[in-house]
C-alpha cells in the first residue's frame, strides 16, 4: 500500500488506476516536462547540478550523500564511455519504497537518469533491479520501451544530439550487491564482492570507467526539482534536509506501507498516519533507518522528527527510510536474533572479521534467545563487535554489529534476564 | 568451444537462447560476461534448476570460463543448484515480516506441506525456502512462487487460496 501524502515522487498518482505507471499517465501528471525544458532551452550543465546543490537532496539509498556534490564529481570532459548507474537492489530489512516506485512510477526514475545522463555528459545506464522483484523488473523494461518509442529515450533525444540509452540488470538473491562496488561488480558479471575504496566509482567504476551510482528514489525526485526548482524542494523539507522522503513503515501499525512526507515530519504524526499501533499495544521501540539502523526505545522516538539529522541526533540513522516499528510484545533478544541470522547469511565472505564475525554474532545470540546464555556472552558480543566494525571493505560489517549495540545499549536487561534465568536453570 | 561433447549441443530452446541474446545486447560488445546473471536465471527458468553441464553450455555461449559462470551460479542465493520441485515457495521470515505473521504463514505451510524448510514434497510438487528481505516488508507476510512472482499478505486463508491455484 502507498499513501501519497506530500511528497514529489508520488505527486499526482492514482493508486488505483491500473495504467497510473504508465508513459500517457506520466505526462498527464507533468512528466518529461522537465526533459523537454531541458532540452528546448539549452539549460546547461552547470545550472542543472547547480540546481540540485540547491536542492538539497541527499542520496536516499542510506548514505545521504548531497545528490549535486556527486554529480559535480563525474569528470565531465573525460574522453572516454562513462556511466550512470541506479541502484534499485533493495534489500535492506524495512525498506520498499523503490518496488513502489517501480511499480507506480518508474517514468520519474527513468527521466532522472536521463536528465543525470545529461547533466553529466553520460550516454549510457544502467538500473540493478532486486532479483525478488522480477515483476517491476519486467514493468521497468516495459516503461523503457515506451519511453523508447515516444522519443525521450535513445539517440537525439526529442530532435537534439543527446543520445542517452539505458538498460534494466536484474539481480539474482545477494544482500550485498546493494553495496555500490558489489552491485558494480555484479552488473560486470561477477560474484558481488565489494572493491576497495578509492578508487571511487566517479573514477574506477563500472569496467572500470567513470561510473555515478544512485538511489530510485534520488533520480525519481530529479523530475520535480528540475520543472519546480532547487529552491522550492529545498523548501519542502527543511535546511539540509531538503525535500520530501518515502518512509517504508513495517511492523506493528494498522496501516504499514509508503508514506510520501515533508523531512521534518515528527514520528509521531507519522505514527498517526499509519492509523497507530496496531490493536491498540503500545509503542515499545522503532528501529528508524532499516535494520542496520541502531534501534531507538518509544520515547526517545516519540521525540524525534523524521530527518536525517534529528535520527542522527538521537544516536542512529535515518538510512533508507524504513521505519519498524514494534509493540510491546517483541522480545528484542529474538528480535536481534533474527537480524543478526540475516547479516551473517548475507555476508560475501571476502573479509575474515565479517564473514567470521557474524556467525559468531548470531551464534551467541542465538543462545542467549534460547536459554543458554552465559555470563560472559554480552562482553563477548561488544568484543566480537569492536573487532567487525571499521574493520571490513564495506559497510556491512558495521550494519551488522549496529543492531547488536543498539539492542545492548537500550535493551541490555532483556538481555540479562535470560541470561540470569539461564544460569539459574543450570543451579548456578 | 567446449570439448565436453554434453556443452556443444545447444541445451535452451530457441526462445530461450533470443532472450538470452536481448541481454548480451544490452553491454558493450566485449563485456557479454555481464549477462550471465540474465542467461542463468532463463536457464533456470525453462529447466527449473542449474546442472554444472547448463553452467558450461552457458558459459561457452557466452564465450567466458566455465568458471565464471558457475560462481556467479552459487554466489546468488536465488539460483538452484539441486532439483527443486515443480513450485518452489519462498517465505521471508526478516524482522519485518516476522512482526506481521511471517512465521506463522512458514510454520502453516510447513504444516500444510508435511515438509520443513529446504525438502520437497514426495509428489515433487512443492519445494519450500527460507527467504531474506525481498523489499516488500509492506505487504507482509510475503512469498514468492518459483522466484519471480511475489504474494502479498499471505495468510493462512491466502495460502490455501494460492496453493489451490498452483497446479
Amino acid at each position: 500500500m502507498t499513501v501519497y501524502v506530500k511528497g514529489v515522487v508520488f505527486e499526482n498518482v492514482n493508486f488505483e488506476d491500473p495504467n497510473c505507471w504508465r508513459l500517457e499517465e506520466y505526462v498527464k501528471r507533468g512528466g518529461y516536462a522537465a526533459l523537454k525544458k531541458i532540452i528546448n532551452d539549452k539549460i546547461t550543465q552547470d545550472d542543472i547540478i547547480a540546481d540540485m546543490k540547491t536542492s538539497g537532496l541527499r542520496g536516499r539509498g542510506g548514505a545521504g550523500f548531497p545528490t549535486g556534490l556527486k554529480w559535480s564529481f563525474m569528470p565531465r570532459s573525460f574522453p572516454g564511455q562513462k556511466y550512470l548507474v541506479c541502484n534499485t537492489d533493495e534489500g535492506e530489512p524495512g525498506t520498499f519504497k523503490d518496488l513502489d516506485i517501480m511499480v507506480y512510477n518508474p517514468h520519474a526514475l527513468i527521466e532522472g537518469m536521463i536528465i543525470g545522463g545529461y547533466a553529466m555528459g553520460i550516454t549510457v545506464g544502467y538500473n540493478y533491479i532486486h532479483g525478488e522483484v522480477f515483476e517491476a523488473y519486467q514493468r521497468f523494461e516495459e516503461a523503457l520501451e515506451e519511453a523508447r518509442a515516444a522519443g525521450f529515450l535513445g539517440d537525439n533525444i526529442l530532435g537534439s544530439d543527446f543520445c542517452f540509452q539505458l538498460h534494466g540488470h536484474h539481480g539474482y538473491g545477494a544482500y550485498i550487491c546493494g553495496e555500490e562496488t558489489a552491485l558494480l561488480e555484479s552488473l560486470e558479471g561477477k560474484k558481488g564482492q565489494p572493491r576497495f575504496k578509492p578508487p571511487f566509482p566517479a573514477s574506477y567504476g563500472l569496467y572500470g570507467k567513470p561510473t555515478t551510482i544512485n538511489n530510485t528514489e534520488t533520480f525519481a525526485s530529479v523530475p520535480y526539482i528540475i520543472r519546480e526548482g532547487g529552491q522550492k524542494f529545498l523548501e519542502l523539507g527543511k535546511p539540509n534536509n531538503g525535500g520530501t522522503k518515502l518512509f517504508s513503515v513495517s511492523g506493528h501499525v494498522n496501516r504499514p506501507g509508503n508514506y510520501e512526507i515533508p523531512l521534518g515530519t515528527p514520528f509521531s504524526e507519522l505514527l498517526e498516519m499509519c492509523g497507530g499501533m496496531r490493536d491498540g499495544k503500545k509503542l515499545k521501540a522503532v528501529i528508524p533507518g532499516g535494520s542496520s539502523a541502531p534501534v531507538l526505545p518509544a520515547d526517545v522516538m516519540m521525540q524525534c522528527t523524521m530527518d536525517y539529522d534529528s535520527i542522527a541526533k538521537a544516536g542512529s540513522m535515518l538510512g533508507s527510510g524504513a521505519v519498524i516499528v514494534m509493540d510491546e510484545t517483541v522480545c528484542m533478544v529474538s528480535a536481534l536474533e533474527r537480524l543478526s541470522y540475516f547479516y551473517h547469511e548475507e555476508s560475501c565472505g571476502q573479509c575474515t572479521p565479517c564473514r567470521e564475525g557474524t556467525g559468531w554474532l548470531y551464534r551467541v545470540v542465538h543462545r542467549i534467545a534460547n536459554g543458554e546464555g552465559r555470563p560472559e556472552d554480552l562482553d563477548l558480543l561488544s568484543r566480537v563487535g569492536d573487532n567487525i566494525a571499521g574493520r571490513t571493505i564495506c559497510a556491512l560489517g558495521d550494519a551488522a554489529v549496529f543492531p547488536v549495540r543498539g539492542m545492548l545499549k537500550h535493551f541490555r536487561h532483556e538481555f540479562e534476564d535470560l541470561i540470569n534465568k539461564a544460569q539459574k536453570a543450570k543451579g548456578l | 568451444m567446449s570439448t565436453n561433447n554434453l556443452t556443444t549441443h545447444n541445451l535452451l530452446s530457441a526462445e530461450s537462447l533470443a532472450q538470452i541474446d536481448r541481454e548480451v545486447a544490452k553491454y558493450p560488445a566485449d563485456q557479454a560476461r555481464s549477462a550471465v546473471m540474465g542467461a542463468l536465471r532463463i536457464a533456470q527458468v525453462e529447466k527449473r534448476y542449474l546442472t554444472n553441464d547448463m553452467i558450461e553450455f552457458i558459459a561457452n555461449y557466452l564465450g567466458i570460463a566455465p568458471m565464471m559462470a558457475y560462481e556467479v551460479a552459487t554466489f546468488y542465493n536465488m539460483y538452484d543448484m539441486k532439483p527443486v520441485g515443480k513450485h518452489k515457495l519462498t517465505v521471508c521470515t526478516n524482522l519485518p515480516c516476522a512482526l506481521s505473521g511471517g512465521y506463522t504463514t512458514a510454520n502453516y505451510l510447513k504444516q500444510k506441506l508435511g515438509i520443513d524448510f529446504n525438502e520437497t514434497t514426495a509428489d515433487g510438487k512443492f519445494t519450500l525456502k527460507e527467504g531474506e528481505c525481498m523489499g516488500a516488508c509492506g505487504y507482509a507476510p510475503v512469498m514468492l512462487v518459483n522466484n519471480h512472482s511475489m504474494c502479498n499478505h499471505m495468510t493462512p486463508e491466502a495460502i490455501d487460496k494460492k496453493l489451490a491455484e498452483l497446479e
